[in-house]
């Protein structure tokens, strides 16, 4: 954690309710966004055991397995799950567009949006994905066409919603924790009743009294995948050894009804919160892979194989470092709460212009010519602890280069490098700036191999994945 | 050890499994787990009695799979078992002598089957090098704070060229070759108690320890399976904490000393239902000092009895770590309001924390008003 967000944290046990940790919402939020919330069978890898999904509050679907353990039923049950999110899935991933930049490309129009309780909700989709991506339509243990459709496309939404600032799958709890610090601590937050409990507690209540409330699974169950053990013992099992799928339906009902209500109520609070100005770009770079992706599957290419090659993974994690900096970055930029939090680490420093030298011109080193330089002194009161050299950006002026001259005492002097183009301006005597060395355009990817150029000592070039009968048949017992 | 004795009263002193030792790791600072645990009482059922619940009971249905994945793994004389370890350990055996020390009937007293599992485990150590042998449902010992416990571990123990790995079978999934983190640590922390007992053994019947490999054998449920795969887990980690834990229970009686004279846990059973009144034994509690961190809720059934606790006496801990660390070690909740309220005037050895949070409030300030 960072040093603000312990402030926050302690602040928010004295204040008896959380503390904002941004000022505007990091993600964005879908206008029909599908809120899925996953049981599985306790002891079980990937068997569901029931789920409430559905695109509205007044919307829910339950689906349920009478018999968890039957494989057919589990196949019955991914096939209707298959009915309501492949079709929402499909309806956006349908509208495309070519973008009006200088070389085309298509993205549909808007995208799809999952939300789930928690981080255990992401994983169960992860292996609902897995579990069901290379089941084959025909032959012995067929399944309906729409389950190894449904096993790709959550495969790709989980593996974007690993790259930070992707928004088509979230977990709520990481969602507000981005949003709001409780006075709870990192194990206990990730239980959604809790977290609500300290950002909204009813009237009269501190969030820690709220949240004693909601801790209790007879009040709060779960919010999945797993379940309370004392529900599976005294509820489930007597109705799963004697069947009685009416009394089945409505208990399962009861442990996902109280979880329902709290998504929906996280939605309404992140939809008060206004939007970062950065988020439609990324949401944008979404609606993008999303063409991407239905091109492939409409191509008839093949699903991605159980394993990553090597430089396959190599990339992905470079792609994931430089995603998550450049998200920290622009959160930053987009939000002065956000900055705060890197002010008191130390990577920004807000001041005020006191100096602005802006015919300065010099020749640099190694150069002939004279060019602009103008130079830019600015009183702080922030501890700045960069060295003379440091590249510095501004979120005001973000396409304006400088580098640090010299810090002496409360007065940081810097230089302009470039962005000095004929609408821009320079910073003006008096004005708050702020300067960082985050940088949003950062994070770039490092020069990784070709797959096909994948050195020896990697294993060579990986062999094409063939989606084999075993991968088509494998086994769910 | 009467001391311990008498701190637990008339309860009979609950058995520990291995999970219950491994656990003892988990938060090695703590007297007050060191205390109840060593005097050999039954936490769940104090902790019910204050009335606070221990959330960790088990689904019947994690109980019933994890039965059933046994009993496939086990069935036709261990085939499964061998042909696995001859993946894992790169052995070329056809076949393995397999011992059932369970079999001396469950009614045998705890010290026969020691003694029938030690005879077993003998001489499959002094076996020709090649003959391979599986010794299931070993009963292993462990000195605990001065007590022997006994541990029925459901592992195997499998000989051959000499050297000795246990085998623990979980019904938990290897996905494409992975699986759960915490899952995985909690079954080595687990295992390596059955090392270390085994090596204890080893020491016992003038053998070299060092022959019990700290390469543990985890057998798991392969993909979305039933079907039984295997990998190998390093426990030497494992191993080095809970050395470090039970050389500290062996020193009991230090901290034993510090405790007031007289003090009982005891739960004045009448039959199943205690009848110590609750005022009292939650006094006697609170005089065993605690370490409460959040971790303890996944660790200890205490739990919440003490976060109850942590939090009514301003723990800043009870936040967690990182937070304590964070505000520079403060560990009062009400000193670090006054410190980010910037309210009383900061001691000398607060003053540096002090005066970066009134810079992170005048920045939080500047940005929120
Ligand atoms: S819960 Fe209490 S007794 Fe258990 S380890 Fe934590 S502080 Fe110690």
């Amino acid at each position: 954690m960072s040093l603000l967000r312990s402030f926050l944290t302690v602040r928010a046990v004295r204040e008896g309710r959380a503390q904002p940790a941004a000022t505007v919402r990091h993600a964005h939020l879908s206008a029909e966004p599908l809120v899925f919330i996953p049981l599985r069978l306790a002891g079980e890898a990937a068997a569901p055991l029931a789920a409430m999904v559905g695109t509205g509050r007044a919307d829910a679907r339950l689906l349920g397995v009478a018999n968890p353990r039957s494989r057919d039923q589990r196949f019955t049950f991914m096939a209707e799950l298959a009915e309501i999110i492949v079709p929402y899935i499909q309806k956006y991933a349908a509208q495309v567009e070519i973008s009006d930049t200088k070389s085309a490309y298509e993205r549909c129009l808007d995208a799809p949006q999952i939300l789930v309780p928690n981080p255990g909700g992401l994983a169960f989709i992860r292996l609902i994905g897995r579990s069901t991506r290379f089941r084959a339509t025909e032959g012995p243990h067929a399944v309906a066409p729409q389950v190894p459709l449904l096993g790709r496309w959550l495969t790709f939404l989980h593996e974007r919603s690993e790259f930070a600032g992707s928004a088509m799958l979230l977990a709520m709890t990481d969602l507000l924790a981005e949003h709001w610090v409780t006075g709870l601590s990192g194990p206990e937050n990730v239980n959604l009743a809790g977290q609500l409990a300290w950002i909204d507690p009813p009237d009269g209540m501190t969030g820690q009294d709220a949240a004693l409330i909601a801790e209790d699974p007879l009040r709060s169950p779960p919010a999945g995948p797993d379940t309370d053990p004392g529900f599976d013992r005294h509820v489930l099992k007597p109705l799963i050894d004697a069947p009685s799928p009416a009394r089945l339906h409505e208990a399962l009902r009861g442990q996902l009804e109280p979880t329902w209500e709290l998504m929906w109520r996280a939605v309404d609070l992140l939809r008060a919160v206004p939007d970062a100005d950065s988020a439609e770009g990324r949401w944008e770079r979404d609606r993008t892979a999303l063409a991407r992706q239905n091109t492939w599957i409409a191509e008839g290419g093949l699903p991605p194989g159980r394993w990553d090659s090597a430089v396959a993974a190599a990339r992905r994690l470079a792609g994931l470092e430089g995603a998550q900096q450049s998200y920290e970055a622009s959160k930053a930029f987009d939000d002065p709460l956000v900055m705060a939090e890197h002010r008191a680490e130390g990577a920004a420093f807000t001041g005020r212009v006191i100096t602005v030298d802006a015919d300065r011109k010099i020749i640099p080193p190694g150069k002939k010519r004279l060019v602009a330089r103008p130079l830019v002194t600015i009183g702080t009161s922030d501890p700045v602890r960069f060295a003379p050299g440091k590249k510095l950006l501004s979120p005001a002026r973000p396409k304006q280069g400088t580098v640090l001259v010299s810090v002496d005492a409360d007065i940081v002097t810097l230089q302009i490098n470039s962005g000095m183009t004929k609408d821009a301006t320079l910073p003006s005597p008096g004005e708050v700036v702020c300067y960082t060395e985050l940088d949003p355009a950062g994070g770039r990817r490092p020069a990784l191999p070709d797959v096909t150029e994948t050195p020896w000592t990697h294993g060579g070039p990986p062999p094409e994945y063939v989606p084999t009968d075993e991968d088509a048949q494998e086994a769910w017992s | 050890m009467s001391r311990l004795d008498a701190i637990r009263g008339r309860s009979l002193p609950v058995d520990h499994d291995a999970r219950r030792i491994a656990a003892l790791a988990a938060n090695p600072a703590c007297d007050r787990r060191a205390v109840l645990d060593a005097a050999g009482i039954d936490k769940a059922k104090t902790v019910e009695h204050l009335g606070f619940p221990t959330r960790f009971g088990q689904s019947p249905f994690a109980v019933s799979r994890t039965q059933e994945f046994r009993a496939t793994v086990k069935a036709h004389g261990g085939a499964h078992i061998l042909r696995l370890l001859r993946e894992v350990l790169g052995l070329s055996v056809e076949e393995a002598g397999y011992h059932d020390v369970g079999d001396v009937g469950a009614d045998a007293g705890h010290g026969v089957r020691y003694r029938h599992t030690m005879a077993v485990l003998k001489s499959a150590a002094e076996n020709p090098a090649d003959a391979a042998t599986l010794v299931d449902h070993p009963l292993l010992k462990l000195g605990v704070a001065g007590y022997d416990v006994y541990l029925e571990p459901d592992v195997i123990a499998f000989q051959v060229d000499r050297r000795f790995h246990v085998v623990a079978i979980k019904s938990f999934a290897i996905i494409d070759g992975q699986a759960d983190s915490g899952k995985v640590s909690a079954a080595a922390r687990e295992a390596a108690v059955y090392v270390h007992a085994m090596r204890d053994l080893f020491a016992q019947l003038g053998l070299d320890p060092e022959r019990v490999s700290h390469d543990v054998v985890l057998i798991c449920p392969k993909d979305f399976m039933n079907f039984p795969t295997a990998c190998l887990v390093d426990v030497r980690l494992q191993l080095e904490a809970l050395k470090r834990q039970l050389q500290r229970l062996a020193k009991i009686d230090t901290l034993l000393d510090r405790l007031p004279p007289g003090l009982s846990l005891d739960l004045q059973l009448d039959g199943e239902t205690p009848t110590r009144p609750v005022p009292e034994l939650s006094a006697a509690l609170s005089s065993i000092p605690a370490r409460y961190a959040p971790e303890c809720l996944s660790a200890c059934e205490m739990a919440y009895f003490c976060r109850d606790e942590a939090r009514a006496c301003g723990s800043l801990e009870a936040l967690g770590r990182t937070v304590r660390d964070d505000l520079g070690g403060v560990a009062s909740l009400p000193v670090a309001m006054d410190l980010i309220a910037g309210s009383g005037v900061p001691s000398a050895e607060h003053a540096a924390i002090a005066e970066r949070l009134g810079f992170v409030r005048r920045i939080f300030d500047e940005v929120v008003a």
